[in-house]
């Protein structure tokens, strides 16, 4: 006997997403998911000014900021034959370095967490024991006394106790699927508090050479425009900020990853996908010519095996409707440069 | 500027809750007479903005809705530093409903957003992120606002749900407050703005993303005065969008002297001159980028050497484009020219009124050696 649910919104992503799930005998039998927000970038793209295009495409999302404005202008400079300078590369990558930075520790305490720490948990945590886990999965870890402990826990207590539960309203907050001792919830929630602080320091090196972030605004077909920006000041504080941030990574974001699987060893598992996976690329090197000089290769990789990345034929690549709300003029796939965008909704 | 703080070096809890205390004490008071003087109010103000900000009784309830975006608007959200994020998320407000942040997601989360309404009928703040979409998309289960569905409603209709029982409405954001960049030529979705799409009026804190500050000092106007701030014809606070980007500018100088870059990656682009002429809208542009500046006051696109879009005007994405092209004609108050006449002008040797094609001529010389002076 199998039962059919509805999870709408699914929160703590960028964009609107439905997923729906078949259940049967405790397990999910099959799933199918729903992106339901369209805005039509396709769509109104054509026409404009190709130096405009970098400057639209960011907006597809504001969380993995820069990355679409990276990926739009490199085409229009390969599609003109642009070699930018060197400096431009090294800016480029420096930003493009930050993003990742950025993006993986929102990814993991801020959007995904929540999925595996239970916050109400932590408040029954004995605050030197915390400590002693802390200092058990990391002898260097900051902030990570009895006395750090207690001041998250007492922030959280008198956040409970005041009654109004905000962004944790209707949480699953003692469900059996959260597996964490109260001490890790407790270590988790204080680097969840850490990490917020920090996210805001790791953007401000977009800013520095990015003028703003999010949906940095320095890119320029042809290169970068913050000539102004390269100079000791401006660089010695993009130093600074990595050296912290690199800090919070090795002695807390990794640690914490550790720490929270072997609680969750079943999950490592699922998932997955067709275990293929593709990569155009990223950070240029010095001289040669992509992707020949990517420090990140290109290609794709067969059946999670890292050790041999085959080289890709962009030729081949097809987009497909069937399962999308779009039509094609001909029922059968299309490389994406003669794609066609043409909404046809049939419903969820 | 370069302020790096080395929390994690310091050895002893004792040492760093005892700097760390006083330098936020000390850095929340300064943020107060930051946004004091961003809201336009009297320094005696700062007392009272630091008290609305530390309030201690029941926090106001947020709601945050997403429509057509791209959670920048939420991402700015998060990078406020005083008060910092946590201080906003734990004590100032009560974010009772927010897609991005919240841990509940579907009916739990659907439950979260009808209890928070309930219970705050009428004293809510309503929070909007992106534009509504109101064409009915084609297909057999196309209907009005049916390009975006959020728990089987339409965008439009979880909007009207939510905003008739709000104290105020909020528009985070270009996409909310005018449609932004989905609503640009040829509009696919027929997104526009919430006031336009529900017919109630918001109060609008446009850019591309917005200024966390900007938010900031707007709920800390309500705050303190229960009310909302003063606004422009747009519907924009007067204290973030009441003066020109141009007339703000740290290089309205050169524009005043004639000094322009003339493309990028020229001496002048190193020297830090006026952008006006590679495109930069800030002459057109309402917003108070050039003061308060982004990332804690990092930087902003003219310092970083880049136009600016005009992102905080309503359908710029239409109106300011080709980005890198040079607005029409732009007159100095008092002065009859334009920039490239005045630039002629001002370098000497030439006389008011100089022709036109002369001007192009000065605009398009062949190499330019670092000075402007006559040929």
């Amino acid at each position: 006997m199998s039962e059919r649910h509805v999870i709408d919104p699914i929160t703590r992503i960028e964009g609107h997403l439905r997923v729906e799930i078949e259940v049967e005998n405790g397990h999910v039998k099959d799933a199918w998911s729903s992106g339901t927000l369209w805005r039509g970038f396709e769509v109104f793209l054509k026409g404009r000014d190709p130096r405009d295009a970098w400057f639209i495409t960011q907006r597809v999302c504001g969380v993995c900021t820069e990355v679409h404005a990276l990926a739009s202008v490199k085409c229009v400079e390969d599609a003109i034959g642009i070699k930018i300078p060197d400096n431009a590369r090294l800016i480029r990558n420096l930003i493009h370095g930050a993003q990742y930075l950025h993006d993986h520790i929102v990814h993991f305490y801020h959007l995904h967490a929540l999925d595996w720490v239970d916050v109400v948990s932590a408040l029954k945590a004995d605050p030197k024991k915390t400590s002693e886990l802390a200092n058990s999965v990391n002898p260097n870890a900051p902030k990570s006394g009895p006395g750090d402990f207690k001041v998250t826990q007492d922030k959280l207590k008198k956040f409970v106790n005041a009654g109004q539960l905000g962004p944790l309203t209707n949480g699953y907050w003692g469900h059996p699927a959260y597996k964490l001792p109260p001490e890790a919830n407790l270590m988790a929630v204080s680097h969840y508090l850490d990490a917020l602080a920090l996210q805001s320091r790791v953007a401000r090196l977009h800013a520095i050479f990015g003028a703003k972030n999010p949906h940095i605004q320095t890119y320029l077909v042809g290169g970068v425009t913050c000539v102004n920006d390269l100079n000791a000041d401006r660089i010695g504080e993009f130093i600074g900020i990595l050296e912290e941030t690199k800090s919070f990574v090795d002695n807390v974001y990794i640690p914490d990853i550790l720490a929270v699987a072997p609680f969750y060893l079943e999950w490592a598992g699922i998932g997955g996908g067709l275990k293929n996976y593709l990569s155009y690329g990223m950070f240029p090197q010095k001289g040669g010519e992509e992707p020949g000089n990517l420090w990140f290769p290109r290609g794709y990789i067969k059946n999670r095996d890292l050790t041999q990345v085959y080289p890709v034929d962009v030729s081949k690549i097809e987009e497909e409707v069937t399962h999308s709300w779009y039509k094609y003029a001909k029922d059968a796939p299309l490389h994406p440069s003669v794609g066609e965008t043409d909404p046809w909704y049939t419903g969820i | 500027m370069c302020r790096v703080k080395k929390e994690y070096s310091l050895k002893t809890v004792e040492d760093r809750l005892g700097i760390l205390e006083s330098l936020d004490r000390r850095e929340f008071l300064n943020f107060c007479a930051k946004i004091t003087a961003t809201l336009g109010l009297a320094s005696a103000f700062i007392p009272k903005v630091a008290k609305a900000i530390e309030q201690g009784a029941r926090k106001p309830s947020v709601i945050w809705l997403h429509f057509a975006e791209c959670t920048a608007d939420s991402e700015a959200f998060i990078r406020s530093t005083y008060p910092s994020t946590e201080e906003l998320l734990l004590n100032i407000l009560s974010v009772d409903y927010h897609e991005t942040l919240m841990a509940a997601s579907g009916e739990a989360a659907e439950g979260a957003l009808k209890s928070a309404m309930a219970e705050n009928k009428g004293k809510y703040l309503a929070v909007c992120e992106g534009a509504i979409p109101m064409a009915t998309p084609p297909g057999p289960a196309g209907v009005p606002g049916g390009y975006l569905t959020l728990a089987g409603k339409t965008g439009i209709e979880l909007a009207r749900e939510v905003l008739k029982d709000a104290a105020a409405v909020i528009c985070v954001g270009t996409c909310s407050s005018f449609g932004g960049v989905q609503a640009q030529r040829p509009n696919p979705t027929g997104a526009v703005g919430v006031e336009e799409a529900t017919g109630i009026a918001t109060l609008k804190i446009p850019g591309c993303p917005h200024n966390v500050i900007n938010s900031v000092a707007t709920i800390v106007n309500y705050l303190l005065l229960g009310s909302l701030p003063a606004t422009d014809k747009h519907g924009r606070p007067l204290f973030a969008f009441g003066k020109r980007v141009h007339d703000q500018c740290q290089r309205r100088a050169h524009f005043d002297a004639g000094q322009f870059v003339e493309k990028f990656g020229d001496e002048a682009a190193k020297q830090g001159w006026c952008l006006y002429k590679v495109g930069c809208k800030g002459p057109q542009t309402y917003h108070n980028c050039p003061l308060v500046e982004y990332n804690d006051g990092c930087s902003w696109p003219v310092k970083g050497g880049h136009p600016c879009a005009g992102c905080s005007e309503p359908q710029f994405w239409d109106n300011m484009q080709p980005f890198y092209e040079r607005l029409p004609d732009i007159h100095l108050p008092g002065v009859e020219a334009s920039a490239d006449k005045v630039g002629f002008t001002l370098v000497g040797g030439a006389a008011v009124g100089v022709a036109a094609h002369a001007a192009y001529t000065f605009a398009n010389r062949k190499k330019f050696d670092g000075t402007l002076k006559d040929e």
